[in-house]
């Protein structure tokens, strides 16, 4: 399944300060489309897009608190956060709030 | 048609924004927990900050006021949002972008590039005052002697006297700074434990140096850092965001990643710990720093030399630990007429806090 990844905030600096990423997310094996939820990507884009301080990114199983996620420009804390499924052509976006302001 | 449908669901597509009742909504608020649309959400945090305004009566028609900008999200939102409201409710200020530059490379130089780009966006003029000009020594050159250990304090005292004269330059009435109720919470917690009373009395406090000429303010002291955060992603604001090359202050970080955790679990606790912090009464047997001014350039100070001058002289006599830990204030006159002659007509604030 396709998906667009965006990391801004400064955290695009942990995947070779790229902010878009379009990639190809291959669905773990036996597994149906309605499955693949944010938990899933969240490890995927660890694995495959985080090259550095992973930290930063993650605390324990979830992003880490002060990270910002919005499924197709919407807050997951609407849609169920880790249990948010994603689907083929969703746009998801971290956003760091971590710096100074 | 049935993955229009399935996204509609996912985006807590049942539900409708909880103030209009007729979009679909983005995003929760961490004040209220209430589910709000994009329309909305930017009338309620732009109706908000203007009440704060108008209720603290933060300014008086006709001042010249200037924001402390970094180019970072707090400063360049608040840019945007004030001169709007300016606009809107004709409060009828001169508002002003105030940077500093600190001299450090691949930092602050890109981060003033978003800051002038601003200045364009919002039509504001902008003043850029730096380290090496002030000080005669650019934040590079600092770490080059010092390394990397206590660069923090001097890049945190420097920078709240830098704003001062900043201020002064532009002959503003008042500074307003990006402060948002994160960091405000933040501040309080380091000041408990550092029990730092002279600052947690004073660090949740809308205004503060109204004795001084220039007083500052914290706009967004009630303004969460996921709505200011929000704000700018969904208005696609011009910010910079990469962290210091020379950070990470690694007391204010721990101080940090435990409020996003509190915050995590019961959003409420920054504005519960903005309120500790405001209803503290400090005993009246406490003894508190008796305020002064600074021997040497006259900006205040509790000290016979105020931090910044102090840390000054270390750096100039080739001994930079001088100044750090315990304070103390000794060393030979050395003359800086340039420093005494701006700092007069700026006495405003004790220095050595790193706020902003």
């Amino acid at each position: 399944m396709q998906l667009t990844l965006e990391f801004g905030g400064g955290l695009e600096l942990l995947c070779d300060s790229e902010k878009i990423h379009k990639v190809n997310v291959d669905l773990p094996n036996g597994a149906d489309s309605d499955d693949f939820t944010m938990t899933h990507l969240l490890s995927w884009v660890r694995t495959n897009l985080i090259k550095e301080r992973p930290e930063m990114f993650m605390k324990g199983d979830t992003v880490r608190p002060g990270v910002l996620v919005l499924v197709n420009d919407c807050d997951w804390e609407l849609s169920g956060q880790l249990d948010t499924v994603i689907e083929d052509k969703d746009v998801v976006v971290f956003i760091s709030t971590l710096h100074g302001g | 048609m049935e993955a229009g449908e399935a996204k509609s669901k996912k985006a807590g597509g049942s539900r409708l924004c909880c103030i209009c009742n007729q979009r679909r909504p983005v995003l929760k608020r961490p004040k209220t927990l209430q589910q709000i649309c994009r329309e909305c959400f930017y009338e309620v945090f732009e109706e908000e900050i203007h009440q704060v305004i108008v209720g603290n009566r933060l300014f008086k028609s006709g001042e010249r006021v200037a924001i402390g900008a970094s180019g970072g999200k707090d400063s360049t939102v608040l840019a945007y949002v004030l001169s709007e409201l300016n606009r809107r409710h004709n409060y009828g200020l001169d508002l002003f972008l105030l940077s500093i530059d600190e001299g450090i490379t691949g930092y602050r130089d890109d981060s003033l590039e978003t800051v002038k780009r601003n200045e364009v966006q919002y039509g504001l003029p902008l003043q850029i005052v730096s380290y090496k000009d002030l000080y005669g020594w650019t934040m590079d050159e600092i770490v080059k002697m010092i390394g990397l250990k206590n660069n923090c304090t001097f890049c945190g005292v420097f920078r709240r006297q830098a704003l001062d004269r900043g201020a002064a330059l532009l002959k503003v009435d008042k500074l307003v700074t990006g402060h948002n109720a994160d960091d405000i919470a933040e501040t309080v917690l380091l000041n408990i434990l550092r029990g730092d009373i002279a600052r947690l009395s004073r660090c949740t406090s809308i205004t503060t140096g109204e004795d001084g000429p220039i007083p500052r303010c914290k706009p967004f002291k009630y303004t969460y850092e996921k709505e200011i955060v929000m704000y700018a992603y969904f208005k696609k604001l011009d910010y910079f965001s990469t962290e210091c090359i020379y950070s990470p202050n690694a007391y204010r970080g721990f101080a940090r990643e435990f409020i996003k955790d509190l915050e995590r679990l019961r959003p409420r606790a920054i504005l519960d710990i903005i309120k500790s912090g405001e209803d503290f009464r400090i005993a009246t047997t406490t003894k508190m720093p008796e305020q002064g001014t600074c021997e040497r350039c006259g900006y205040i100070s509790s000290q016979k030399w105020c931090k910044a001058c102090v840390l000054l002289e270390g750096l100039n006599r080739g001994l930079p630990k001088m100044g750090i830990g315990r304070p103390r204030g000794s060393g030979n006159d050395q003359k800086d007429t340039k420093a005494r002659s701006t700092a007069k007509s700026i006495e405003s604030k004790q220095c050595g806090s790193l706020e902003f």
